[in-house]
């Protein structure tokens, strides 16, 4: 890891300065952005708390605290919500159970009844709804899928159709988008690569076309685009580099290029990563700058699994536990 | 609106009986406020009727108010839909008031799937109505992913495929780089029900192409979609004269980029063209290096020269060449 006294020349990782200014965003929740943001903290704990984890300083949190608040978030119905009072979705019941997933603690949980919840939103069609308003999204069968394979139960769901309707997303440029037709975009790629990684049915995938497709997202600047003429962006280098990797066309890109875009979008003084260099810092670019860092294999940051978006040693414990 | 909204709520008699619940979620201390009081007592007073569930014309009120407050919570549009069920509420008001909420951010997903929940319940009459909401978001942000889907759903679902080739061809017009617009064209061509689908919209869809990328050759998107639209028919890719001879004029040129040219020229030779002439000696003229006896081999080694940022990629192509031969 790199040390504060290296932290004053650019082209390194303020390590020590990212994991403060996620501390001290947890702190700030009464500020008037952490209150807009309410609905969603779910999110907010989890890209925080794997940031912390793959800098190797999780036990920095209290995880009672953070546990037993994500355990209030828990609807009846089996799902999480964002918050406290909210309704539950699929989107924060991930986000819960990766959160859970890093303290060791998915043995709180009453495995059944969340596996029913999200197996419970899958659609005739083999599509999934967010919630029970019914929202469809290729987001949504990712989400299913990550989490009914980490309790080792995708047999809940009809997987055969969850793959046809992923299928069904593919476009002519080898991308994936939301639904049938939509155009390609990197995050919805992520999720439909990784639904069909976890599932085992990436042979459905054109890996020469979407790798080629996905390595054309960079730029000039090194940094990668989401769509054809959109500016970069650093939460691209998590959805566009985790899907290279799953299809094993890493080595399309230039990653040392990317490597710089990404410590130049870093608050050298505060801590935080912006999505393009000199913007303001987030929790959410400082997450993805950092798993993506840890794609790159950049020294003192824990590998992350590109597939599940939680740490390695974490999923080899899930995996290699009965 | 029949209630003031500027006088905060518990100054207001119609909210006299209602406690506000403020948020406890049991953790850390609340420190002093640093956020705006008015946000702060208006989720407050959901709260209490989100949690009593009083599904009431106030509560309906009171829903809008939050969301002009903050759009993204999720939790106060599904308590206003159950509100406007309870209420049997007029929907197309709904709309407007969905095209309000709108003009202040309509980047976020509930705002979409409100709105899709409440012209799914109008039905066809809407699609119109639909058609040109999303025109209007498109007019500021002709990427905008969630308003392309919800145009996608509208004529799925609802119709009015009539002027879509049309409205394609407008927003290409403006901007022949925009993505979105051309993977709408690709929608409309594959699946509109009036115009007979992909075979019979090729002819006139690759002259459309052509003519695009012969103004714009460094143009990503119109090249995949000249190639899309020989989707699963190799054969004709191969031997229409128009795909090669569109690459041939561009390489011609000395004032624009080569790069896609290159690339579909050497696609086209992996999948089986036979070289002429005409195709060496434009792709010789552009080579710095020792002209390779291979074509296929040459241009391979021209793209990672002018595309060094994915020399490894043409470098995979290359050591493809002779497998795919
Ligand atoms: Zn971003």
């Amino acid at each position: 890891m790199s040390s504060t006294s290296t932290s004053s020349q650019m082209g390194q990782l303020v390590a020590d300065k990212h994991v403060r200014y996620i501390l001290m965003a947890e702190k700030k929740k009464e500020s008037f952005e952490s209150v807009v943001m309410d609905h969603l903290r779910m999110n907010g704990a989890y890209w925080g708390l794997t940031t912390l984890d793959l800098l190797e300083k999780l036990g920095t949190v209290s995880e009672d605290e953070v546990v037993s608040w994500v355990m209030t978030c828990q609807h009846e119905s089996g799902g999480f919500a964002g918050n406290t009072g909210h309704d539950p979705h699929i989107l924060y019941t991930l986000s819960a159970v990766q959160i859970l997933a890093l303290f060791d603690k998915l043995n709180i949980l009453d495995v059944g009844k969340v596996s029913s919840y999200v197996a419970g939103l899958q659609n005739e069609d083999g599509s999934f709804s967010g919630d029970i308003w019914g929202e469809i999204d290729t987001r949504f069968s990712y989400i299913a899928i990550c989490c009914l394979s980490i309790f080792k139960c995708l047999d809940k769901i009809n997987v055969e159709k969850a793959v046809d309707y992923i299928v069904s997303c593919k476009n002519l440029d080898g991308g994936f988008g939301c639904t049938p037709g939509a155009e390609s975009h990197a995050g919805q790629i992520f999720c439909c690569v990784g639904a069909l990684a976890i599932t085992g049915n990436l042979h459905h995938v054109d890996k020469d076309l979407l790798g080629w497709w996905l390595c054309e997202r960079q730029v000039k600047s090194g940094g990668l685009n989401g769509r054809p003429e959109k500016l970069p962006d650093v939460c691209y280098s998590w959805w566009v580099l985790s899907s290279l990797i799953m299809i094993d066309r890493v080595h399309w890109i230039d990653k040392a290029k990317l490597v710089k875009f990404i410590l130049d979008c870093q608050d050298m003084d505060n801590g935080g990563i912006s999505d393009r260099p000199d913007d303001a810092v987030d929790i959410f670019h400082t997450y993805f700058g950092v798993a993506g860092l840890s794609l790159l294999e950049y020294p003192g940051i824990k590998a992350i699994d590109p597939a599940y978006a939680l740490p390695v040693d974490v999923i080899n414990r899930i995996i290699f536990t009965k | 609106m029949d209630s003031d909204d500027t006088v905060p709520l518990s100054e207001r008699p119609e909210w006299s009986d209602v406690v506000p619940l403020t948020q406890n979620d049991g953790s850390n201390p609340v420190v002093p406020i640093a956020y705006k009081e008015e946000f702060r007592e208006t989720m407050d007073y959901f709260r209490a009727i989100y949690f009593s569930d009083e599904r009431s014309p106030r509560a309906l009120r009171l829903t809008e108010e939050t969301l002009r407050l903050n759009s993204g919570n999720y939790t106060v549009w599904h308590f206003r839909r159950l509100v406007l069920e309870a209420l049997n509420h007029d929907l197309y008001q709904e709309l407007e008031f969905i095209e309000r909420i709108s003009e202040d951010n309509s980047k976020n997903y509930q705002l979409w799937h409100h709105r899709r929940w409440v012209a799914e319940k109008l039905g066809p009459d809407v699609a119109w109505r639909e058609l040109d909401f999303t025109r209007r978001v498109l007019s500021l942000d002709a990427k905008h992913y969630h308003a392309w889907s919800h145009r996608q759903w509208t004529l799925q679902a609802l119709g009015g495929w009539e002027n879509e080739l049309d409205y394609c061809h407008e927003l290409l017009e403006a901007d022949v780089f925009n993505n979105s617009a051309w993977n709408q064209r690709y929608y409309v061509i594959t699946r509109s029900p009036s115009l007979g689908g992909l075979q019979a919209m090729r002819e006139s869809e690759v002259s459309y192409t052509v003519k695009a990328i012969l103004a714009n050759p460094a143009n990503e998107s119109l090249w995949r979609y000249l190639k899309g639209l020989f989707k699963d028919d190799t054969e004709s890719w191969i031997s229409d004269p128009s795909v090669s001879s569109v690459c041939l004029r561009v390489l011609s040129r000395t004032d624009c980029f080569h790069g896609f040219a290159l690339s579909t020229l050497l696609d086209l030779l992996c999948n089986g063209l036979r070289p002429t002439s005409e195709h060496r000696d434009s792709v010789k003229a552009l080579a710095s290096e020792e002209p390779d006896t291979d074509l296929a081999n040459l241009l391979c080694t021209i793209l990672g020269r002018v595309d060094p940022i994915r020399a490894n990629y043409w470098a995979w192509r290359k050591s493809q060449i002779t497998v795919a031969m």
